[in-house]
């Protein structure tokens, strides 16, 4: 190559690069103005846009859960309160793997397998942010398996919270209810701001009905939190304004309850499957209100396994059921003296006239035998020996005189066949048959069609006629009163626990029983008094200081062939009759009226009545048994 | 009177500095631009790594590195840059390959070789070699370069790009592929090549795809909807376009800004310290940064066009140009322009081997400059 070409070369080289420098220079420049183009449109266009997602950012906002009402009893005694416990919550936005994480859990003992599936639900069912609680009440063995694997469970975490807490255990259960962790069906109903930051409904019970005023008002405050979500106190010389909502205190509810006599209540009937409930007739006020058997309403506040669940849920005796408000069965021999009533207002029954009672009744025309109790009958029986005897033909006799409607008419002023009203719902209506709840109740023409000897044995509380315990109760406290009539309530109060101003609810009056005339009671409350005193239910009342009326039944579970010899040790226990007593004491000023029931008991005499006695003694005279006694030994003798 | 002694002392400091760093072979503005860059990173840094002194101390030792390595590459002849140059590049190439096979063998990503007392990774060597090999190579031929001499650079630049890809390592693979293109283009490739070039990136850009690791088509996807996935790859790029946007003209002020500080800005001392300033110092602390660099590239680009030598010029154009790439493709990222590739911001980001090799170029660039009439 000449030197003139490398010269040349040298220039042209020269002239080449300072192109593709300026070239270059351009280029920077044109990359460096989008650059600050972009930065523009984040900075200052879209500022407030990035500003709010910065906020969102740094603030959350943490639910201060109220305390939940406590509840007490009529005497100012703790049945439901709160107690701090320690839960696994978990945070779903924080979870990167969520069926790993639950996965880890079972293996490290603090999930069930079964309950993988609910937890998974229960999880998807939150907001992404709110910490959902997936075990409640942590035993010091379970935080140390969890405290160990921590790092394992990113978003998991132990908090303390106050846990519902019922120091009694089953006592009250089926009064009081339970709360237990909010479910996916629960949440469908209920507005999930409300309850952020809390884990546990009212399920039944008072803590179901009276959920909203026991729940308070649940506050928040903003915090301010890092990347992994814990709360930071301040960030370098900035101390952000974080606002603070304070929330309301559940009220305190005190009940009708009382807690020693529904002790005594329960401890009567321990080992049964059975239901008490005793009221002030005065004013509605539900003294016990027992359902046998129960079960501890802590381990729902817990959180139960499913297959805790399940052992409860398919236990036979069924101690999940409410039988004191859900329990229908036949109210039998106990609606006589109503029916007895019936008959002196439409001037039907002649209080003296005798009956002669041959064991049987037939309508006329009909060959058909309508049986007594009694096989041999019970001779010449008036009014008050046929309630005091409970002589069964008397009452067919009557029945048949008054008709369905009557009946109907006269037992529903009674409150039956309807819900009682009281202040907890979920209680059944059970069934006051007419012609007209016939045709509905049943789809064939054949079956709608209402005989007349179904209106024999309405009369003795029998075929169609379902009642409730509770219904049975309100009877009695309509009795007791001469026709007063009021709802059956729990809550007799309500406390605001940051003024502790106590308000008192007014008892519920229902329109009361104006078409008995004072002799007419008289008559029917002295054939209950003689229940007592040489009746059926002589022997309950013996010694008692105070003046009882009473009415036994008993509930057939099947109807016994014609003519068939009625062999009680050759049907199941589970086939007995179910036995009922109501009452109501003392009969000059009454201050309690009691039902109960005893299912597959047989005798109403022999089983319900002497648990009745020892509720009573226990209210009007403050007389406990010791705690361990037995139930009271009653024998079989037969209406 | 006073006034005049006053202004001599002055002018006869100026003069001694300028003496000084005539002796030191450095350029005097350059060195200003670099070091209020690299103080505004190690103020920034305070900031980004939550108030620690001790993430500051042990930035300024590799800052100090950096420094003594630009001193001494400063102090370095062109001649023997040009003849260390195909060497580097050999052993570049050689450790490259060991960190493959290691890689193969342990079945994993591998990047970088242990040497006990440091981790090494050869393609931070290689973004220095492949220029300087390609500005070697050129020395001496004609400009604009041939088709021979074209395959053979492709040659060169291809086959480290190759192995560093395959590590895997996307980000630096790409940067090495752009400093020796960068070498090519300066070199006066025709247009009309360059234009047939980018037809044939964005078809193999398309074929690519398919061979691309699932992790890197990620990046990709998420690049162009962040909010697909929003508590994974997506979110860098939202957390720190909050940062950013949040900052506003003014910043929310120095050590105050939430998404740093509380930590929704992942990497903030590292790659995504840029967020920080945006976050903190506001449009117009990333404005001076911004700044700070452009002047810095176009004092290097100045200085380039100065040299009168084909290697010395092609280096050095290089150089200021891919430094500029380095902040381009760094605050692009941050910003959610670019997808997320592992570059630092030059100068700032805390950790990683960049500081040293930058501040190595520029002292070769220094070194180039000062010695711009001796090369022939």
């Amino acid at each position: 190559m000449s030197l003139r070409g490398i010269i040349k070369d040298f220039w042209r080289e020269q002239r080449l690069f300072e192109q593709r420098a300026i070239a270059a220079v351009v280029i920077i420049a044109t990359l460096a103005l989008l650059l600050v183009g972009r930065l523009v449109w984040l900075q200052v266009v879209r500022y407030d846009y990035y500003t709010d997602l910065s906020q969102g950012n740094r603030v959350r906002i943490e639910p201060l859960p109220a305390p939940r009402g406590i509840i007490y009893d009529r005497q100012g005694l703790i049945l439901a309160e709160n107690q701090p416990a320690y839960q696994l919550e978990l945070v779903p936005e924080q979870v990167p793997d969520l069926d790993a994480t639950l996965q880890g859990l079972v293996r490290i003992g603090l999930l069930d397998t079964d309950d993988v599936d609910d937890a998974k639900r229960t999880v998807r069912s939150r907001r992404p942010f709110d910490s959902v609680p997936i075990r409640l009440h942590l035993s010091e063995s379970d935080m140390a398996a969890f405290g160990v694997n921590r790092f394992e469970f990113p978003g998991v975490d132990i908090r303390t919270r106050l846990a519902r807490s019922y120091p009694h255990g089953e006592t009250a259960v089926h009064a009081l209810g339970y709360v237990g962790t909010i479910s996916a069906a629960d949440l469908a109903r209920i507005d999930r701001e409300a309850y952020a930051g809390t884990s546990t409904i009212g399920k039944v019970g008072i803590e179901a009905a009276f959920e909203a005023p026991l729940r308070g008002r649940n506050g928040s405050r903003e915090i301010m939190v890092n990347a992994r979500g814990r709360s930071v106190e301040k960030l370098g010389t900035l101390q952000p304004a974080l606002q603070t909502r304070p929330g309301e205190p559940g009220t305190d509810l005190f009940l009708t309850l009382d807690l020693e006599v529904q002790r005594v209540a329960e401890q009567a009937v321990r080992d049964q499957r059975a239901a008490i409930v005793a009221l002030d007739p005065n004013n509605g006020d539900v003294i016990a209100l027992v359902s046998r058997p129960g079960f501890d309403p802590n381990l729902f506040a817990r959180g139960l396994t499913r297959a805790e669940y399940a052992a409860l849920n398919d236990n036979p005796d069924r101690p999940l059921f409410n039988r004191a408000l859900r329990g229908t069965y036949p109210p039998g021999s106990t609606i006589k003296p109503v029916v007895a009533l019936a008959g002196l207002t439409h001037g039907i029954v002649e209080p003296n006239k005798p009956f002669f009672c041959v064991g049987y009744f037939s309508l006329p025309g009909s060959s058909h035998r309508f049986r007594d109790w009694r096989p041999k009958g019970h001779g010449a029986v008036d009014l008050r020996s046929a309630i005091s005897q409970s002589c069964d033909p008397y009452f067919y006799s009557l029945s048949n005189q008054l008709g369905v409607r009557r009946l109907n008419e006269f037992l529903g002023q009674f409150g039956l066949g309807k819900p009682t009203g009281i202040d907890i719902g979920g209680e059944k209506s059970g069934v006051l048959p007419s012609p007209e709840w016939k045709k509905t109740a049943f789809k064939q023409r054949s079956a709608q069609v209402w005989f007349p000897g179904e209106t024999v044995i309405f009369g003795i509380g029998q075929g169609y006629m379902t009642s409730t315990p509770v219904q049975l109760a309100h009877m009695a406290a309509i009795l007791a009163t001469r026709g007063k009539n009021f709802e059956p309530r729990l809550v007799r109060a309500l406390r605001d626990p940051r003024t502790q101003r106590m308000t008192e609810l007014p008892p519920t009056p229902l329109p009361p029983l104006q078409a008995a005339t004072a002799e007419h009671w008289d008559l029917i409350i002295d054939g209950m008094r003689a229940v007592m005193e040489g009746g059926t239910a002589t022997r309950s009342a013996a010694g008692a200081p105070y003046s009882i009326a009473g009415k036994t039944g008993t509930a057939q579970v099947f109807s016994v062939a014609q003519n068939a010899r009625y062999n009680e040790s050759a049907i199941a226990e589970r086939l007995r009759d179910h036995a009922w007593f109501i009452a109501f004491a003392p009969i000059e000023a009454p201050r309690i009226a009691i039902a109960v029931l005893v299912e597959n008991g047989r005798s109403g005499s022999g089983t319900a009545a002497p648990i009745a006695r020892a509720v009573m003694d226990a209210y009007l005279l403050r007389k406990f048994p010791p705690a361990d006694a037995a139930a009271p030994a009653g024998d079989v003798s037969g209406e | 009177m006073l006034r005049e002694e006053v202004d001599s002392t002055a002018r006869r400091t100026l003069t001694q500095t300028a003496r000084v760093l005539g002796a030191l072979r450095l350029d005097g503005p350059l060195l200003i631009g670099l070091a209020l860059i690299a103080a505004y990173g190690q103020f920034v840094l305070y900031s980004a790594s939550g108030g620690d002194w001790g993430a500051v101390l042990r930035g300024s030792v590799r800052l100090g590195l950096g420094v003594l390595l630009m001193l001494i590459f400063a102090q370095l002849k062109p001649g023997v840059l040009r003849r260390l140059s195909p060497w580097l590049y050999a052993l570049g190439l050689l450790l490259l390959i060991i960190v493959d096979a290691v890689g193969y063998i342990g079945k994993g990503a591998q990047r970088w070789l242990d040497l006990g007392f440091m981790r090494f990774q050869p393609s931070e060597l290689m973004k220095l070699a492949v220029p300087m090999t390609c500005a070697w190579l050129l020395r001496e031929r004609a400009l604009p370069p041939d088709g021979r001499t074209l395959l053979s650079l492709a040659a060169i630049i291809l086959v480290p790009t190759a192995l560093t890809i395959i590590q895997p390592d996307l980000g630096t693979g790409l940067l090495i592929l752009m400093a020796g293109g960068i070498v090519v283009l300066l070199a006066g490739l025709s247009v009309r090549i360059i234009v047939g070039l980018g037809i044939g990136a964005i078809l193999s850009a398309w074929v690519g795809w398919y061979f691309l690791h699932d992790y890197q088509r990620q990046r990709v996807l998420t690049f162009i909807d962040p909010q697909t996935d929003p508590l994974g790859s997506g979110y860098h790029i939202i957390q720190s376009t909050i940062a950013i946007g949040s900052g506003g003209i003014f910043g929310k002020g120095y050590l105050r800004g939430t998404q740093g500080q509380l930590e929704f800005l992942p990497e903030r001392s590292t790659d995504f310290v840029f967020a920080v300033i945006g976050e903190e110092l506001g449009l117009l602390g990333a404005l001076l940064l911004i700044g700070l660099y452009v002047f810095v590239v176009m004092r290097a680009l100045f200085l380039a066009s100065q040299m009168r030598d084909t290697f010395a010029r092609l280096l050095s154009g290089c150089l200021a140009s891919i430094f500029f790439v380095y902040v381009f493709i760094n605050a692009g990222m941050v910003s959610g322009l670019l997808p997320v590739v592992g570059v630092p911001l030059p100068l700032v980001s805390y950790g990683g081997t960049s500081m040293v090799t930058l501040l190595a170029g520029f002292g070769m660039l220094m070194s180039l400059y000062a010695n711009r009439k001796l090369a022939a």
